[in-house]
């Protein structure tokens, strides 16, 4: 079949599957935040009256049938009103693109640093296998997964901003703002990519391709950069897919930590006040941007690996 | 064909029986060789004794204030001779007392929503894989849907809206954690399905739900355990989270990370309070996840015997 029509088909089946789970997640969504019971005995002060109360729950339509809320849900968040923060007074929507940004400057650096450690750490690790410098790799990469990213990001700032006071440990006011953050998150996504690279190197390595390499007489960079590493990289693009969830959840309490003022500081902050609006628009938000990602890591694939089908 | 052979391969038949009951010694057996093997199972085995015994070896109560000790750095030593290797906090709490007191938290959230979230998602992955067809579709789609939405943030929207405590964070954590297993399961499912034993019970009579609970969910298991492991990880650091974040663990219970959350109000001053807290959590789930990563070489027979 001609390859185009195949591709358009791929595009297409992945842009329905893309609708099913967002349907899937407006559900789930949805229904979490009414797991309390009554939303409005939340949000309204103890001083109301019951007549009070009725008119806000009428006003915020809290009065309709619980299938009909949903689909009013639905509608208006299909057109990107998510209704307006009860604590702000101003539409959820607004909230949220301000904060995006911060939000995506912090996880493209991340995983930035995440990559730039751990592609070579990995490669190294599984050239010297079974060595010393294996050894500490392999090392440091369990410990940086085991440890709280939080705590990571409390020590940095103790060293660097309470004892060295070479770093600003809050906020985002200037550009080295952004440091302590999101070396705090690339640690933890270095080591858990590295792990990765390791065995992803090691299963190529292995292969007849490399050996043939080998025996041309290419040299040891050449083989490893040219024939290993481009095959060993579809796994790790994987993995890479899969971590994104680790740093969009990490991302959140890291945030609050650094008072970083993006998407996952918002939801904290509105999820400590029952600003249930803002809190239903930002999960939709992250579990739209987590789906978005590995769509785009699906493209990165076939450009990648010519092998693979659309199916 | 001679006798002394038949008879010789009858006992080493009748050898290999009892295999199965030595289990636990082949298992210590094994463990002795691996050194991840050791490092994991002996810090695991030292938390969860410290959880059950820590009441009694605690040098100090983990609760009692001390103005006159309040923020003393580590290694102090008060007037009448008690020391507190490493520290006190702001009421002048010795945090040592106070580690060994969280770790009963840590243990209990760990192994109960595990247990929790495990039995959820085996069944559910069972159930989608061994039933097939559109209700398996239908099944997946859900767990991808909900995969999409990162496990921590949606554990914090949850405990956000439904309020904080201990109980209810096991609940929480248990019944989000299942949806990790599922999909794995579910994929085991599909291939051991297909096996001839499963087959052969068709064969001999057997109901669906037998084959599914007595041939097929027994050789599932062994990737239920290896999973579990890690989540018991992953739960702890949520625990720790979450409590840090003020939607977990409410105070006077100690836990690790309502520590933290105290050490970074003093941050300026009093290192230790955030320092000593985040080690105990990182060496814990290094344990586990030591531990994990040798089942996983000792349960999957595909991997096992690899360096």
């Amino acid at each position: 079949m001609d390859k185009r029509l195949v591709m358009r088909g791929f595009f297409i089946s992945r842009m329905l599957q893309l609708v099913v789970t967002m349907f899937i997640i407006s559900v789930v969504v949805f229904f979490i935040l009414r797991l309390s019971g009554d939303p409005i005995l939340v949000v309204a002060p103890d001083f109301f009256s019951q007549e009070q109360i009725d008119q806000m729950r009428k006003f915020w339509g809290f009065d309709r049938p619980l299938g009909e809320q949903y689909l009013t849900f639905v509608r208006k968040a299909i057109t990107g009103d998510f209704g307006k923060s009860y604590l702000a007074k101003r539409p959820a929507m607004e909230l949220i693109l301000e904060r995006l940004g911060y939000s995506w400057i912090l996880a493209a650096a991340s995983a930035a640093i995440g990559l730039t450690v751990a592609v070579p750490l990995g490669i190294l690790s599984a050239l010297k296998r079974n060595s010393l410098l294996d050894l500490i790799i392999t090392l440091m990469s369990s410990l940086g997964t085991a440890m709280p990213s939080f705590w990571l990001g409390l020590m940095l700032i103790i060293i660097f901003s309470v004892h060295l006071r070479i770093l600003p440990a809050y906020g985002a006011l200037q550009p080295e703002s952004i440091i302590l953050p999101s070396v705090t998150l690339g640690v933890g996504m270095a080591a858990r990519l590295s792990r990765m690279t390791r065995s992803a190197m090691l299963e190529v390595l292995n292969q007849d391709y490399v050996r043939t390499a080998h025996s041309k007489g290419l040299m040891q960079k050449t083989v490893v950069m040219r024939h290993a590493l481009r095959n060993a990289l579809i796994p790790i693009v994987t993995v890479f897919g899969l971590q994104l969830g680790w740093l969009l959840g990490g991302s959140v309490v890291v945030e609050s930590v650094f008072s970083w003022p993006g998407l996952g500081r918002l939801m904290i902050d509105s999820i400590s006040v029952r600003d249930n609006t803002v809190v239903q628009a930002g999960l939709l938000f992250f579990a739209l941007s987590f789906i978005l990602i590995n769509y785009l890591i699906d493209v990165i694939y076939i450009i990648l690996d010519p092998r693979i089908k659309f199916q | 064909m001679d006798t002394q052979s038949t008879n010789q391969s009858n006992k080493r038949a009748i050898a290999d029986i009892p295999v199965r009951r030595r289990l636990p010694l082949r298992l210590l057996a094994i463990l002795a060789k691996s050194p991840v093997g050791i490092a994991g199972s002996l810090i695991v085995t030292v938390v969860v004794v410290l959880a059950f015994i820590g009441p009694v070896i605690s040098p100090q109560d983990p609760l009692s204030r001390n103005i006159r000790a309040r923020f003393k750095p580590p290694g102090f030593v008060d007037e009448s001779g008690n020391s507190y290797l490493l520290g006190n906090d702001q009421l002048g709490r010795d945090i040592l007392s106070r580690i060994i007191a969280g770790s009963r938290v840590s243990v209990l959230v760990g192994v109960v929503s595990v247990l929790i979230s495990g039995t959820l998602g085996v069944i559910y992955g069972l159930i989608s894989g061994f039933i097939g067809g559109p209700v398996d579709s239908v099944l997946m789609r859900i767990v991808d849907g909900l995969l999409a939405i990162p496990f921590i943030i949606l554990v914090i929207a949850i405990s956000g809206v439904v309020g904080a405590g201990l109980s209810t964070l096991i609940l929480i954590l248990g019944f989000t954690g299942w949806i990790t297993y599922a999909r794995v399961i579910r994929g085991e499912v599909l291939k051991v399905r297909e096996m001839e034993y499963v087959l052969a019970a068709y064969a001999l009579g057997q109901s669906r739900l037998k084959v599914m609970f007595l041939h097929i969910l027994p050789n599932v298991v062994a990737s239920a355990i290896v999973l579990a492991a890690v989540q018991v990880g992953v739960t702890i650091l949520a625990e720790s989270s979450l409590s840090f974040l003020g939607l977990g663990v409410k105070p006077p219970t100690v836990t690790w990370g309502l520590m933290l959350s105290d050490g970074r109000q003093y941050i300026n001053s009093a290192w230790w309070m955030t320092a000593f807290p985040g080690i105990a959590i990182t060496i814990t789930v290094l344990g586990v996840v030591f531990l994990g990563d040798w089942l996983r070489d000792f349960l999957d027979p595909n991997v096992r015997g690899r360096a």
